[in-house]
C-alpha cells in the first residue's frame, strides 16, 4: 500500500542509458502501437499519391483520385441547384399572385428573391431598397408604374425607357425648358403651383394662379387635373409626400426645364430566369407597399 | 554518458493475452446487474415513443440534428438553449470528481462502456469456447484444426453481431427508429447512418474483442485524472498487505502459523480483466471492477478466514489496521469535506437547471428593427420603421399569435402578408415576420428622434405573453 519498500524492491528493467548515475526505466510502447504509426506513414504516402499533395515550381501533383477543392465548390453548386430544381420551377410556373399564399414557395420566393436583390438590384435601388435620388424607393406605398405583383413583375422583367427591351415601359417627359416650350416666367409660374399640390408652401405665392393653368395646359394630360400622376405612362403622383428626385422648388424647376428620364435595364431574357424573376418580384412586393392585384 | 555492457532491451511490447476466469460473488452480480441495466436503457430508449405532434417523429428521446432540437420526454431543447447542455455537461463533470473522490474508479470498474462491453464480449468468449483454462489451451494450441476454427469464427461473429447492434442503436438516437430500423434493412437508409453504424461497429469489434485493458492503459485520459481526484479517504479495491503478507502455500508442519492469510492462490490475479495482481498495490491499471474481491472472499471462506483480505478500503485506516483496530466507518470516509463540496456543487447546478427549466418562457419574440433604412415616409407623409420579428412556437402544432404595441396611442402596427395583427406560426419553428409601425404625419413621434415603446406577442390559444421593448425611429433620426 502506501508502504513502497515493496515497489523500490522490484527489479525494474531500465533501458541501459546512464546519465551521471541517473538511469532510464524501460516502459516500453505497445506493438500496436508501433505498428498504427507504421500504418499511418504507409496511409500518408497512398493518400498524397491519391490526392493532390506534393508542390511543384508553379502548381502540385493533381491525385490518382483528381478532387480539387474548386470541383467540389461546382459539385456543391450543381447539387444544390438540382435539388433547388423543383421549387423553382414551380415558382416559375404557378399563377403569379399565388405565390404569396403558399407559405413554402413564399419563404423560398423572399430569401431567393433577397439574393436575387443583392446582387441585380441593389447598385441602383440601395442594399435596403430605399434608393436614391432618382432611383425609386421600393419601401414606401407609392409606385411610378404600379405596386401589385404583376405590375411589378413587368417592370423587372422588361426594364424602363431602355433600347435593349422593345417592351420596355416607355414615357418621356419633355423638356418644357430646353425645347423653349415653355418661358422661364411660365416654368416659374408652374413650379410655384407644383409645391401647392403636395401642401408645400411655394417662394412665390402669387404666381401660383398662372401656374396652374400653365399646369392644366401642358402637364394635365400625364399628371392628370389634380396632379394625382398617371400610372400607365409612370406620370408621378405631384400631389403626395414622396419625391424622386426632391420637392424644393429649385429641383421641381429644373425638373420642369430639363425633364426626367429615368432607364432601368431589363431583367428578363438573358439576365435571370423566370423563377429568379418571381422570386425578385415576391420579394419587392413584400419590402412593405405592395399592392393587391385586382381580381 | 557512461559506456554500459547491457544489451539494449526491446523498446515495444507485445500484449501479453488475458484470460479472465468466471467469478461469483457479490461484485459480479452487481455488475451483472448494471450491465443488463445500462445497456438495456442504451438498446431500448430510442424506441420509446412520445407524442410529438404530426410534423415530427413521435420519438422520446431523438436528436433532430437536422432541425437543431433535442427531445428528451417532455422536454425540448432548442439551439439557443443549449446551455442546458452545458449544464449537464458540467453536472457530468462534477459528477465524476464526486463519485471518484468518494469511490475511486467506480466509473471504470462498473459503468464506463468498455468495462461493460468487454464484461459483455468475455462473457460470449466463455460461453462459446470455455472458461480460462479450456481458453488457455485454445490460444497454445498452434494449428488450427476444424475445432479451433469453428470456435474461433464462432466467437468473432457473436462479437461482431453484437458491434453491429451496438453501432446499429446509436443511429436510432437521430432520427424515427422505425423508420431507420426499415430503411436499414431495405437498404434505403442514407449512407451517413451505414458508415456510421459500420465504423462503431469495428471500433466495438476492436476495442471489445481484442484491444480491451490496452484501451484503458494507453488511450485513456481518465486514468491520470482520476489517480489526481483520490485521495487517501477514497474507497478503493486494495489489499491488506499486512493481514496477507508474508504469503505462502499453507502447507501442514512448513511453518504455516508465520504466515499471512494470503496463500498465493493467484485467483485474484486471474480473474482480473486487466491482467494486474492487485497486491502489487494500487496501480493505474486497476480498473477497481471489484471481481478480485470476489475470488479472494471465495478462497478465503474455503480456507475458513475472515472475508476482505482484497476489500475496498481507504488507505488512511492502514495504521490503525496494522496496531489491529477496526478501520473507521464507511460514512467517515464519504461525508467529508471534500465530497459534500463536490455533491453541493452538483446539486447547484442541478437546482439551478431545472429551475431554468421551468421559467423558461413558453413563447419568445427578438425584435431586430430595420436599420437599412431606418424608416419610410410614406406618400401621405406618414413615417413607417420596420422590423423583423422572430416568433418561437415551441408547439407540436401550429398557432395564432397576436402582436400588439404598447407605450404609445399615436403608432399603429400592421403586419407583412396580414390583414390583421396576427400571425399562424407553424410548429416547432421560429418564424421570421416582418412588422411595420406608423406614425401619422405631423405627430411627435414622425419627428421625433426615436419614441421608445414595447412589443407583445400572445399566443391565443393559451393567452401566454411575451414582451420586447424597442424603438421607433423619426424623420429626425
Amino acid at each position: 500500500m502506501s508502504d513502497n519498500k515493496k515497489q523500490d524492491d522490484l527489479d525494474y528493467e531500465t533501458t541501459g542509458h546512464s546519465w551521471d548515475g541517473i538511469q532510464e526505466y524501460n516502459k516500453p510502447l505497445p506493438k500496436w502501437w508501433l505498428m498504427i504509426f507504421y500504418a499511418c506513414i504507409v496511409w500518408g504516402i497512398g493518400y498524397s499519391i491519391a490526392y493532390p499533395a506534393w508542390p511543384g515550381v508553379r502548381t502540385a501533383t493533381a491525385g490518382l483520385l483528381g478532387w480539387s477543392t474548386r470541383g467540389n465548390v461546382e459539385q456543391a453548386i450543381q447539387d444544390h441547384e438540382a435539388e433547388l430544381a423543383p421549387i423553382n420551377e414551380q415558382l416559375a410556373s404557378v399563377e403569379l399572385t399565388s405565390i404569396t399564399s403558399d407559405p413554402e414557395l413564399n419563404t423560398y420566393a423572399l430569401n431567393a428573391g433577397a439574393a436575387v436583390f443583392r446582387t441585380w438590384c441593389a447598385q441602383c435601388h440601395g442594399s435596403g431598397a430605399a434608393g436614391a435620388t432618382g432611383y425609386p424607393n421600393l419601401l414606401d406605398d407609392d409606385w411610378l408604374w404600379g405596386g401589385t405583383m404583376e405590375d411589378i413583375h413587368y417592370t423587372v422583367s422588361h426594364g424602363i425607357r431602355n433600347e435593349d427591351d422593345p417592351d420596355a415601359r416607355y414615357s418621356e417627359m419633355p423638356a418644357f425648358g430646353r425645347d423653349e416650350l415653355l418661358s422661364e416666367e411660365e416654368i416659374a409660374q408652374v413650379a410655384n403651383f407644383v409645391m401647392t399640390l403636395s401642401g408645400e408652401t411655394p417662394p412665390e405665392p402669387e404666381l401660383v394662379e398662372a401656374g396652374a393653368e400653365v399646369f392644366d395646359i401642358n402637364c394635365a394630360s400625364c399628371h392628370m387635373e389634380d396632379g394625382t400622376g398617371d400610372r400607365w405612362q409612370g406620370a408621378p403622383d405631384l400631389t403626395d409626400a414622396i419625391w424622386l428626385y426632391g420637392g424644393d422648388y429649385d429641383t421641381i424647376h429644373e425638373t420642369v426645364t430639363n425633364a426626367r428620364f429615368g432607364v432601368m435595364p431589363p431583367m428578363g431574357g438573358a439576365e435571370l430566369s423566370e423563377a429568379e424573376i418571381r422570386a425578385v418580384v415576391t420579394y419587392v412586393h413584400g419590402l412593405g407597399g405592395g399592392e393587391a392585384s385586382e381580381e | 554518458m557512461a559506456d554500459t555492457e547491457t544489451p539494449a532491451p526491446s523498446l515495444y511490447e507485445s500484449r501479453e493475452p488475458i484470460f479472465p476466469r468466471r467469478v461469483s460473488g457479490k461484485f459480479r452480480n452487481l455488475k451483472w446487474v448494471l450491465m443488463a441495466v445500462m445497456l438495456g436503457i442504451y438498446y431500448v430508449t430510442p424506441w420509446l415513443r412520445w407524442d410529438r405532434g404530426p410534423e415530427l417523429p413521435d420519438q422520446a428521446v431523438l436528436l433532430d440534428l437536422a432541425g437543431r432540437r433535442f427531445f428528451f420526454f417532455m422536454i425540448e431543447i432548442w439551439p439557443h438553449e443549449f446551455y442546458f447542455v452545458a449544464g449537464l455537461l458540467v453536472m457530468a463533470g462534477l459528477g465524476l470528481f464526486l463519485f471518484t473522490s468518494a469511490l475511486g474508479r467506480v466509473w471504470c470498474g462498473y459503468a464506463c462502456p468498455q468495462t461493460v462491453w468487454t464484461d459483455l464480449f468475455i462473457l460470449v468468449e466463455r460461453w462459446i469456447e470455455g472458461d480460462r483454462n479450456a481458453r488457455l489451451r485454445l490460444h497454445r494450441q498452434k494449428k488450427w484444426d476444424f475445432r479451433k476454427a469453428r470456435l474461433r469464427v464462432t466467437k468473432w461473429v457473436a462479437w461482431f453481431l453484437i458491434a453491429l447492434a451496438t453501432g446499429g442503436a446509436w443511429v436510432f438516437y437521430f432520427t424515427d427508429a422505425p423508420t431507420l430500423a426499415v430503411d436499414l434493412v431495405t437498404g434505403n437508409a442514407h449512407p451517413v447512418a451505414y458508415t456510421t453504424m459500420l465504423i462503431l461497429a469495428g471500433t466495438t469489434f476492436a476495442f471489445g474483442g481484442f484491444a480491451r485493458e490496452q484501451i484503458c492503459i494507453y488511450a485513456c485520459p481518465w486514468p491520470r485524472i482520476q489517480a489526481a481526484m483520490m485521495d487517501e479517504d477514497t474507497l478503493t479495491v486494495g489489499y491488506r498487505d499486512w493481514r496477507g503478507e508474508p504469503r505462502g502455500k499453507h502447507r501442514k508442519g512448513a511453518g504455516a502459523e508465520n504466515l499471512g492469510d494470503c496463500i498465493d492462490c493467484r485467483a485474484c490475479v486471474n480473474v482480473c480483466p486487466m491482467g494486474i495482481d492487485i497486491r502489487d498495490g494500487q496501480q493505474l491499471a486497476c480498473i477497481t471492477c471489484a471481481l478480485c474481491i470476489d475470488a479472494c472472499d471465495d478462497v478465503m471462506a474455503k480456507i475458513g478466514k475472515p472475508r476482505g483480505l482484497i476489500d475496498y478500503l481507504a488507505l488512511s485506516d492502514e495504521t490503525r489496521e496494522r496496531e489491529g483496530h477496526t478501520p473507521r466507518a464507511v460514512w467517515k470516509h464519504v461525508f467529508r469535506p471534500r465530497v459534500i463540496l463536490y455533491t453541493a456543487l452538483w446539486s447547484l447546478v442541478g437546482i439551478g437547471l431545472v429551475f431554468a427549466l421551468f421559467l423558461r418562457p413558453e413563447i419568445e419574440m427578438t425584435v431586430a428593427p430595420v436599420r437599412n433604412p431606418t424608416f419610410v415616409v410614406l406618400s401621405d407623409g406618414s413615417v413607417r420603421n420596420t422590423y423583423d420579428v422572430r416568433l418561437l412556437n415551441k408547439h407540436g402544432e401550429a398557432r395564432p399569435f397576436e402582436l400588439t404595441l404598447t407605450g404609445n396611442d399615436n403608432l399603429t402596427l400592421s403586419l407583412e402578408g396580414e390583414d390583421d395583427t396576427t400571425v399562424d406560426v407553424p410548429a416547432n419553428e421560429t418564424y421570421l415576420q416582418r412588422v411595420y409601425v406608423t406614425a401619422p404625419n405631423g405627430t411627435e413621434e414622425a419627428q421625433d428622434e426615436r419614441t421608445a415603446f414595447s412589443l407583445w406577442v400572445e399566443d391565443l390559444t393559451n393567452g401566454t405573453r411575451a414582451e420586447n421593448d424597442t424603438v421607433f425611429n423619426g424623420r429626425d433620426n
